[in-house]
């Protein structure tokens, strides 16, 4: 693809035209490395197309079950009523044995299909331990330059919680009541990731008012070093849209605090810089990052080259072991 | 005796009813179309191409009167096949008998009215499981009362076998049906002689298949556990009452698409297990027509179907006689295992606080049965005659001479005529009245009384089909089912062939640069998403990343799915026959998003000449019941892809 087309495109993305967000993603999920060099001038073309610290990325995860898609749903059209432009990406497992995957999510999210203004995405985690898809992180970026709010959807307990704090603004993780979530989360330590706490299912009455004490009191432990970084604990009800509003809101406020603060682009740079060693470690091995120095020495290499500018795809296919 | 009737227009099926009963035929079964039975009124852009194909199209009280004119329904028994929309078109049966004169107490028939199986196979569910069990138990309620000889809910494993239930499943299953419903009764306070009533009209549709020995067993374990269940649950003791009461209607899972004629013979063998069943007490059989699989049957298939029950019930001495099968220790012992596995599944779904919180459990179950039966069918383990074995036939002059006349076709005309006549009705009508009627409606909607008496204040005032369930629908909201895909582990047909078709998945995904993805889509309002599920879960198996929406979802949806999504290859199934208007609306949103080039391919009971005029609109393939080898057919995913990518 010549550079002209890159640059088009990019434009086209920013502008959501019907059609570019869907090919400029199914662009950079190409994994051959002949493809690298494209997605690597797409991505670039996108940062200069649009403002990349535009886009508030939320992700949101939490267990099978849980009700994240009914959640999403109703979070996207909260947006959507208040004039912003949605991008959703929902990631689903890929079964180990097959590579194939079912991607089941968009079943529950509502969509008129002559809004442009919502998109929906499905993508399979690529069997990638991790939980986020490998182009997962390209995704992201094309949707940012395209709407103002970019929803990442992922399942599981256990890693995916962490990837999703590299690639979002704000995470939000989603709970059932009387399910032992919070005892799961506490014991691996997933409990101080999020940033944003909904106790999903509301609607149980007596079960979910005792899974908002447990989970508030289990947060006030982890973070009994400082009080003032506790985070939010709501209660909401996707199915009937009680709480969903109000937990908007408080997602918003939580990015608004970032920026407030100027801690935005500190997170982004170190989250992408994080990223990019995720690729490069998926691409290489262990023995590719002892080869360039060690971990410390490509961290900081790669924030330095995020810092400038470049994406986690750039700043990743730049490094090589010897 | 009936058999399952009803097409094109109120006055059309009214002609057909009175003709089937001047043939000796001893009720009447009521088959709705989609939008009736999904809450929309004929004018819905849903209901498009829908519009009086499965069924008679009912949207007011001027229909209803015109479908049971000069039928006295005082004398009548009649099975309305209706759930989401069941408390409606009772009252417009109840409102049009007593127009007529009859006396309510008299009233004898049944509404199907039973939503857990509508979630798990069938697909015409409106509401969430909460209101919509509140709802079964507003006519439960109001029948037990006001219409005591009436079947308020007809609860269905029929359907949990077509969805791939086994036998233990089908009893386990519809068992946990009759419980919510009755636990959702006792809730609302009736109990004692009340209850009783209320347990001995609770009834079943049970399916029998091909399998002769397992069918005859079940019907026995249905009715041990049922009168276990009424004792120790809700306290019956009068022996009457435990009683089960059930019809059967003979399996059409099993009949075939190919040499269609052997389906005869099946439908001979499975209605013979229900009459040699004489101790189990059916009280009612339905069968099939012999050509189900080529499309919609007409008159005289009806008919043979008719003939086959008086051959039975009047030429042979099987009814002359007792139950013969009683004392036989071999159906003893099959009766025990199957009741006893049932029970085991009865208690799985309670732990799981009941069907309406485990549906999503046994839905997965479900799918997981259903994907073991294919995949034993394709390799050969079990034998379906004339499909993967004994497959070579003699030209057939039933299907090959008859060509495109041997299925009924819908006059493309009745839609147009039935949206005129309701456009007519809609003008005519007191719109002050309406407007009071829906206000009733919303209240009782919101308030928790019963629904059933706003209902009927409706049907007088000329409220519309689609007015009534808007209503509820704002009311209550919508719902969509789990699809069971997600969770259910797929079965795998031969593992060498299996192995092939992933390397060929790997070797595309090197060509495209990512792994194949295809849609899968059930646009309209069919809800038998049966088949679409199999292949979903399938190709998922096969390698391919699969995006599946589940069921009633518009063409303009799924192409706009098709766009965002990035799919390689969309794969349409239409179940009710409106597969030309829905693909070819699809081609066009398709064209005009620019995806012209993405290979569509449909499956669903189609005719031939239906697929080659498909194929002509630019359908690259199209499969029916007689492509039963799955695996094939994922072969052929990836050669449309390659050639796609190619072009």
């Amino acid at each position: 693809m010549s550079a002209v087309n890159v640059r088009e495109l990019a434009l086209r993305v920013a502008a959501r035209e019907p059609g570019a967000v869907a090919r400029t993603i199914s662009l950079v999920e190409d994994r051959r490395p002949s493809a690298e060099g494209t997605t690597v001038e797409l991505l670039r073309a996108l940062t200069e197309a649009s403002d990349p610290f535009r886009a508030a990325r939320i992700g949101i995860t939490g267990p099978p079950g849980v009700g994240k898609s009914t959640l999403v749903s109703a979070l996207a059209k909260a947006a959507r009523a208040s004039g912003r432009t949605v991008g959703v990406l929902a990631v689903d497992p890929s079964s180990p044995r097959s590579g194939g995957a079912l991607l089941g999510d968009r079943a529950r999210i509502e969509i008129d299909p002559a809004d442009l203004g919502l998109f929906v995405r499905s993508m399979a985690s690529g069997g990638e331990l991790g939980g986020l898809a490998r182009a997962a992180s390209a995704a992201i970026d094309v949707l940012s330059a395209a709407y103002d709010v970019v929803l990442v959807e992922t399942t599981g307990v256990g890693q995916s919680e962490t990837d999703v704090e590299h690639v979002a603004d704000t995470v939000l993780l989603v709970i059932q009541p009387g399910s032992g979530d919070v005892l799961q989360f506490l014991k691996a330590g997933i409990i101080e990731i999020p940033d944003v706490f909904a106790v999903n299912k509301g609607d149980l009455g007596g079960i979910a008012e005792r899974a908002l004490g447990e989970l508030t009191a289990a947060l006030a432990v982890a973070h009994s070093v400082n009080e003032s970084d506790i985070p939010q604990v709501l209660l909401t009800s996707a199915s009937t849209n009680a709480g969903v509003p109000e937990l908007l809101a408080v997602l918003d406020g939580h990015r608004q605090g970032l920026v407030t603060a100027g801690k935005l682009r500190e997170r982004r740079y170190r989250a992408l810089a994080a990223a990019a060693f995720r690729l490069f470690v998926h691409r290489w091995g262990e023995q590719g990052v002892a080869d360039v120095g060690g971990k410390t020495a490509l961290l900081s290499r790669l924030e330095r080259r995020v810092r400038e500018g470049a994406t986690a795809v750039e700043a990743m296919s730049e490094m090589r072991p010897r | 005796m009936r058999t399952y009737s009803g097409h094109s227009s109120p006055k059309a099926s009214n002609e057909l009813y009175k003709s089937n009963l001047a043939k000796g035929q001893t009720g009447l079964s009521v088959a709705f179309d989609l939008p009736t039975q999904t809450g929309y009124d004929s004018d819905h852009p849903l209901a498009r191409g829908e519009v009086g194909r499965t069924g008679v199209p009912v949207c007011h009280i001027g229909d209803m009167r015109t479908l049971f004119d000069g039928i006295a329904l005082e004398q009548m028994n009649t099975s309305m096949t209706i759930n989401a929309t069941a408390a409606w078109l009772l009252a417009l049966y109840i409102t049009v008998a007593e127009e007529q004169g009859a006396d309510t107490k008299k009233l004898r028939g049944t509404t199907q009215n039973d939503i857990i199986k509508e979630y798990l196979s069938r697909g015409t569910y409106i509401f969430p499981p909460e209101p919509s069990m509140r709802l079964i138990a507003d006519t439960v309620i109001y029948t037990v009362e006001h219409v005591p000889e009436w079947n308020p809910t007809n609860i269905c494993s029929y359907h949990l076998q077509e969805a791939g239930a086994t036998p233990e499943q089908e009893v386990a299953y519809s068992l946990s049906t009759a419980i919510a419903v009755l636990d959702e009764v006792r809730k609302r306070g009736i109990s004692g002689a009340v209850l009783t009533d209320t347990f001995s009209r609770l009834s079943f549709f049970i399916n029998s298949s091909i399998r002769f020995v397992d069918e005859v067993c079940k019907q026995r374990a249905f009715g041990r556990l049922w009168e276990k269940l009424g004792r120790e649950r809700y306290g019956i003791t009068d022996t009457k009452a435990l009683r089960f009461r059930y019809g059967v209607q003979v399996n059409s899972l099993g009949l075939t698409e190919a040499q269609p004629e052997n389906n005869i013979v099946r439908i001979v063998l499975e209605m013979l297990g229900v009459t040699l069943s004489k101790g189990a007490r059916a009280r009612a059989i339905q069968l099939p027509a012999w050509n189900e699989a080529l499309g919609l049957p007409r008159p005289w298939d009806q008919q043979l179907s008719l003939r086959t029950q008086q051959i039975l019930a009047y030429e042979t001495d099987l009814l002359e006689f007792g139950d013969i099968l009683d004392g036989s220790p071999v159906i003893e012992a099959r009766v025990g295992e199957i009741a006893g596995a049932a029970w085991g599944e009865v208690e799985a779904v309670l732990g799981r606080g009941g069907v309406v919180p485990a549906v999503e459990y046994v839905k997965e179950r479900l799918v997981a049965s259903h994907a073991a039966r294919i995949a034993s069918i394709e390799r050969g383990d079990q034998i379906v005659v004339g499909v993967n074995k004994f497959a070579e036939s003699a030209p057939s002059p039933l299907t090959e001479e008859g060509g495109a006349d041997s299925i009924m076709r819908v006059d493309p005309a009745a839609e147009q005529e039935q949206v005129a006549r309701l456009t007519a009705f809609r003008a005519s009508r007191d719109k002050a009245a309406v407007e009071r009627a829906l206000a009733g409606l919303r209240e009782a909607a919101k308030s928790g009384q019963n629904i059933m008496p706003a209902s009927i204040v409706a049907a007088k005032a000329g409220v519309t089909t689609g007015e009534w369930a808007g209503a509820l629908r704002d009311a209550f909201g919508e719902y969509r089912a789990p699809t069971g895909v997600a969770g259910a582990r797929a079965v795998t047909g031969d593992p060498v062939a299996l192995e092939a078709l992933r390397a060929k998945v790997v070797e595309l995904e090197q060509t495209l640069g990512r792994r194949p993805k295809i849609l899968v889509g059930k646009p309209g309002l069919d809800g038998h998403s049966n088949g679409a599920e199999q292949i979903a879960l399938r190709a998922r198996d096969a390698g391919f990343e699969v995006v599946y929406e589940g069921i009633r979802v518009t063409p303009q949806q799924l192409a706009r799915a098709a766009a965002d999504e990035g799919v390689h290859l969309v794969g349409l199934s239409i179940l009710s026959g409106a597969h030309l208007d829905l693909a070819k609306d699809f081609l066009q949103q398709m064209k005009k998003q620019g995806l012209d080039k993405i290979p569509v391919i449909v499956g669903g009971i189609i005719p031939e000449s239906d697929a080659v005029e498909l194929r002509k609109s630019g359908v690259r393939a199209v499969y029916t019941p007689k492509d039963f080898r799955i695996a094939r057919i994922l072969e052929d995913l990836v050669a449309y892809v390659r050639e796609a990518h190619a072009a």
